[in-house]
């Protein structure tokens, strides 16, 4: 079972690497966000295979439960910001969409 | 038995996983792409979840009963979550005006 949970993490992480490249190359700001989004779901089950991996699952649960909660409060918070955004700040998505804005 | 009825749940709940990622890579705008991240990460995250939650719970003993409690929590709060930070992000866009893909435009 250690082998198979071994494998089932370095399968998790081999899934993080593209979705990290959305998150970096994505055209807009929205696909970085969902990319981080994404990237944190997979975050909380890597935490577990972990715990299952050090036979400590007592301890890891609980940061995974931390890091899901924080995942969704700092996805909530970036949507929030970039709908009520000051006007000085840097625009979202691209030349073309702020076109498309106004 | 649990031990392949685990194997059974984190394998599937990988392979939902991974159509999400081609999802994120291949899909042409920014709705479908979401589309693709919001639906298989609710559901393959709540399948591993649940095979963690088996296998940690096998031996009945009341830690480790919690313990598969606790992963029971953390499945139910992100079948909650993960649709409604996608349904977040999604007003946000609509709200600033994100034009959606449409078949005569070139796939950027």
């Amino acid at each position: 079972m250690q082998s198979f949970m071994l494998a089932g993490a370095v399968a998790i992480i081999l899934l993080i690497f593209p979705t990290l490249y959305r998150m970096i190359a994505g055209p807009s700001v929205f696909d970085r966000i969902i990319g981080g989004n994404m990237i944190g779901t997979k975050a909380t089950i890597l935490l577990l295979f972990i715990g299952v991996l050090f036979q400590n699952v007592s301890m890891f649960v609980d940061i995974s439960l931390a890091y899901a909660l924080l995942n969704f409060i700092g996805t909530l918070a970036a949507a929030k910001y970039f709908q009520h955004r000051p006007s000085g700040d840097p625009p979202a998505g691209g030349a073309e969409k702020e076109e498309a804005r106004t | 038995m649990i031990n392949v009825l685990t194997a059974v749940l984190i394998v599937a709940g990988i392979l939902v996983l991974a159509c999400g990622v081609i999802g994120i890579l291949r899909l042409p705008d920014f709705y479908t792409r979401m589309h693709a991240a919001g639906k298989t990460d609710s559901l393959g995250a709540v399948l591993v979840l649940m095979g963690f939650a088996l296998y940690s719970g096998q031996s009945l003993a009341f830690a480790d009963l919690l313990v598969s409690l606790k992963i029971l929590f953390i499945a139910v709060f992100i079948f909650i979550a993960s649709p409604t930070a996608t349904h977040a992000i999604m007003q946000t866009a609509i709200a600033l005006g994100v034009k959606p893909w449409s078949k005569k435009e070139e796939k950027p």
